[in-house]
């Protein structure tokens, strides 16, 4: 009982010494926890989710920000939006890009094809801060893994247990419905608009989205809250595209190492009990001569 | 695993004919069948086994891995992204070899805190230690510059603070740096070098590794009670007890590993890793990998350069003197009531300075810091040396068998306490 005493003291002790800083930290509004269809153990996406996210990306994202790492061929491949290869391929057809040099030696531009990548909105670093007023929008292959949020302790190690792997969803959906108006006596620089999620909450992104923006034709509703959500698990998609292989092959191996170390387990019991019920050691002894 | 007379019999004409020219099956069969273990061993000991487990992981998975990497700042990336998108589960193998490196400390840190709770640093076992020190040390470097290698952000900027701590060696220090980049920043040379050490390293800690069995073999394992084995019944064969006791508990082990593996694999990752390094802008919040953050918040405790990089270093290498650091006789904390106390405060004082290590080095977190770190060290400096001296320990059972089946030590039969022993002069 007493040794244990100890032992919550001393830990106590130190998260007492680690909690007198924590508090001292504190800063701009943590993103609410959104529910997504891929979140936990067995979520997976949903496909018709990703596809108004893909609209979403296509009709307004895409006008500044680049998806470099996605080919239009990944459209098809099961785990993601699963449009079909036709689909695909006229998405594809609807982009210009640039190929050569030809026979004459000479650069041009062709339709897409399905294994072509997304074609940048911008010719390179320069032309887009040219554009926008010097500003750079990243690019969104793995925006929604390399962006989170500091959630503090004891949270960051229960999202361990919960398996909770959303802080970029959760951010992007918080960054594209945070847009309010500035609160008296915050000085915004110029080009700068206020969101509550950014952090210093002066984001160079004008607003992207308002209601009924974008049109959806299988009667999701049309409101800024819905389009976040959907574009932020489009974008968990380009950034993690073999999550729903990981998680079924997960469930499998699972079950196979529950099962096979159950099994050693009792291999385990069954070879030791011979040696922990030997008659011959159960005999009281005289005590030998003490020796380090 | 070289000791220890082999009662290996060759049946076979095959294997006779072997065993006079390369004696290799009766080596096998000293070392790790009829090898003599301790019977009392608890599921602490089955860490080196498990690290073994997780060498041929990162080694299986990272030979493989080097196949579709490209180690040039341009490509690195990129070439990190296709592997997880467009080779056949080359996010598996990916996610199997970061979270293995998390999970190759996680065994090294339970390794020895069980060695340091139960005394397996003591005569005569320095050299085993040390060597696992050794070891430790250098899955520390090959760690930090594997972590360079997918070359974003926070590789990037990893290695350059990390490069830098070497510019605090007055006169030659800028030097040093210069010549590990292998130019005037971290740049191409420096990831090339980089990922040439991270395919070297894991054969050298291999190498290690036998030494460290060898060792091993040659003294015997220490035991939760601390005293030697000394007769049969205080010992059983390796295999089948060790083995199957090991293979169990590398199931478990691996029941957490695929947790991380298939359900969070970028929980211990750096949202800024996936970012692209970029050499003109500095992350926020430069933080290493959750394996390094103690002694990343000593180095940072400390307001001088030097002295903070001098006290980072001294807070690995002096592990390697606690076989001499601790002056007392008895080697299990099951017996020495006060170094139980005290190893527990440090263990506690490690966990919080790795909390403080994630933190922004400001205010309340620094002056947490530095109380730590001065625990850190008073318990290697102060409390080992002088606990030898006072402590009063309790009695160690006579043999490992009786401490087993202490239900049948009749009562008082206990030899005297070795605490009048402790204050003799040392031999």
């Amino acid at each position: 009982m007493k040794r244990h005493h100890r032992l919550a003291f001393a830990l106590a002790l130190a998260g007492v010494l680690c909690g007198a800083g924590a508090a001292i930290a504190q800063e701009a509004d943590a993103p609410p926890r959104e529910r997504w269809s891929f979140s936990g153990p067995f979520g997976l996406y949903d496909t018709a989710q990703l596809q108004r996210g893909f609209k979403i990306y296509q009709e307004v994202c895409a006008n500044c920000h680049s998806l470099k790492l996605l080919s239009f061929r990944n459209l098809a491949e099961p785990g993601g939006p699963d449009f079909t290869e036709a689909q695909a391929a006229s998405i594809a057809a609807a982009f210009q890009v640039r190929d050569g040099p030809n026979d004459a030696g000479k650069m041009f531009k062709r339709p897409g094809k399905i294994s072509d990548l997304f074609p940048p909105p911008f010719a390179n670093e320069q032309a887009a801060r040219a554009a926008l007023g010097g500003k750079l929008p990243p690019d969104m292959s793995t925006l929604a893994k390399a962006r989170s949020f500091e959630a503090g302790f004891p949270w960051f190690i229960l999202d361990a247990f919960t398996m909770y792997q959303e802080n970029g969803p959760d951010y992007i959906h918080a960054i594209v419905t945070g847009y309010t108006d500035a609160p008296a006596g915050f000085v915004l620089p110029p080009g700068g608009q206020y969101n509550k999620y950014f952090p210093g909450h002066a984001i160079g992104m004008p607003k992207p989205l308002s209601d009924g923006q974008v049109e959806y034709t299988d009667g999701t509703p049309t409101t800024v809250d819905q389009y976040g959500r959907d574009v932020a698990a489009f974008l968990m998609w380009a950034a993690e595209p073999t999550l729903d292989a990981r998680k079924r092959l997960g469930f499998q191996v699972m079950v196979f190492l529950i099962v096979f170390s159950a099994l050693l387990y009792f291999t385990k019991k069954r070879v030791w009990q011979a040696v922990l019920h030997d008659p011959e050691l159960e005999k009281p002894r005289a005590p030998t001569e003490y020796k380090v | 695993m070289m000791s220890g007379d082999s009662i290996y019999q060759p049946q076979s004409a095959f294997m006779k004919w072997m065993e006079r020219r390369l004696p290799i099956a009766s080596l096998v069969y000293s070392s790790f069948i009829a090898y003599p273990t301790p019977r009392n061993l608890n599921y602490w000991w089955t860490f080196g086994g498990i690290l073994t487990f997780m060498l041929g992981v990162q080694m299986i998975t990272g030979i493989v891995l080097a196949m579709h990497y490209t180690p040039h700042v341009d490509f690195a990336f990129n070439s990190v992204e296709g592997l997880m998108r467009d080779v056949n589960y080359g996010w598996l193998l990916r996610y199997i070899h970061a979270s293995g490196a998390s999970f190759f400390f996680v065994a090294v840190y339970m390794h020895i805190a069980r060695g340091m709770y139960y005394g397996s640093y003591k005569e005569p076992r320095e050299v085993l230690w040390i060597l696992g020190v050794i070891l430790f040390l250098l899955m520390i470097i090959t760690g930090f510059v594997g972590y360079v290698l997918p070359w974003g952000q926070m590789s990037f900027w990893a290695a350059t603070v990390i490069t830098n701590l070497f510019s605090a060696i007055p006169g030659i220090g800028s030097s040093i740096v210069t010549w590990l980049w292998g130019g005037f920043a971290v740049g191409n040379p420096t990831l090339n070098r980089f990922y040439s050490l991270h395919y070297l390293l894991p054969f050298v800690i291999a190498g290690v590794v036998v030494l460290h069995i060898w060792a091993l073999h040659m003294v015997g394992q220490n035991n939760p009670t601390g005293v030697e084995p000394k007769s049969d019944k205080d010992v059983v064969a390796f295999t089948p007890y060790a083995t199957v006791k090991d293979a169990f508990f590398i199931g478990v082990f691996c029941i957490v590993y695929a947790w991380f593996i298939f359900y969070i694999p970028n929980y211990l990752l750096a949202p800024d890793n996936f970012i692209p390094a970029n050499p003109e802008q500095t992350p926020t919040h430069i933080v290493p990998e959750w394996y390094y953050l103690p002694f990343y918040a000593i180095l940072r405790g400390i307001p001088n350069k030097l002295l903070g990089v001098t006290a980072l270093a001294a807070s690995i290498i002096v592990l390697a003197f606690m076989p001499w650091l601790d002056t007392s006789r008895v080697r299990s904390a099951s017996y020495r009531p006060l170094y139980r106390q005290f190893l527990f405060f440090f263990f506690a004082a490690v966990i919080g300075l790795g909390y403080l290590g994630s933190q922004e080095p400001t205010g309340g977190y620094v002056i947490a810091a530095r109380i730590l770190t001065l625990y850190y060290f008073a318990f290697f400096f102060v409390i080992l040396p002088l606990l030898g001296l006072f402590e009063k320990t309790k009695p160690l059972p006579n043999s490992i068998s009786e401490s087993v089946l202490r239900h049948g030590i009749p009562a008082g039969a206990s030899a005297p306490p070795p605490g009048a022993r402790a204050k003799e002069p040392l031999a």
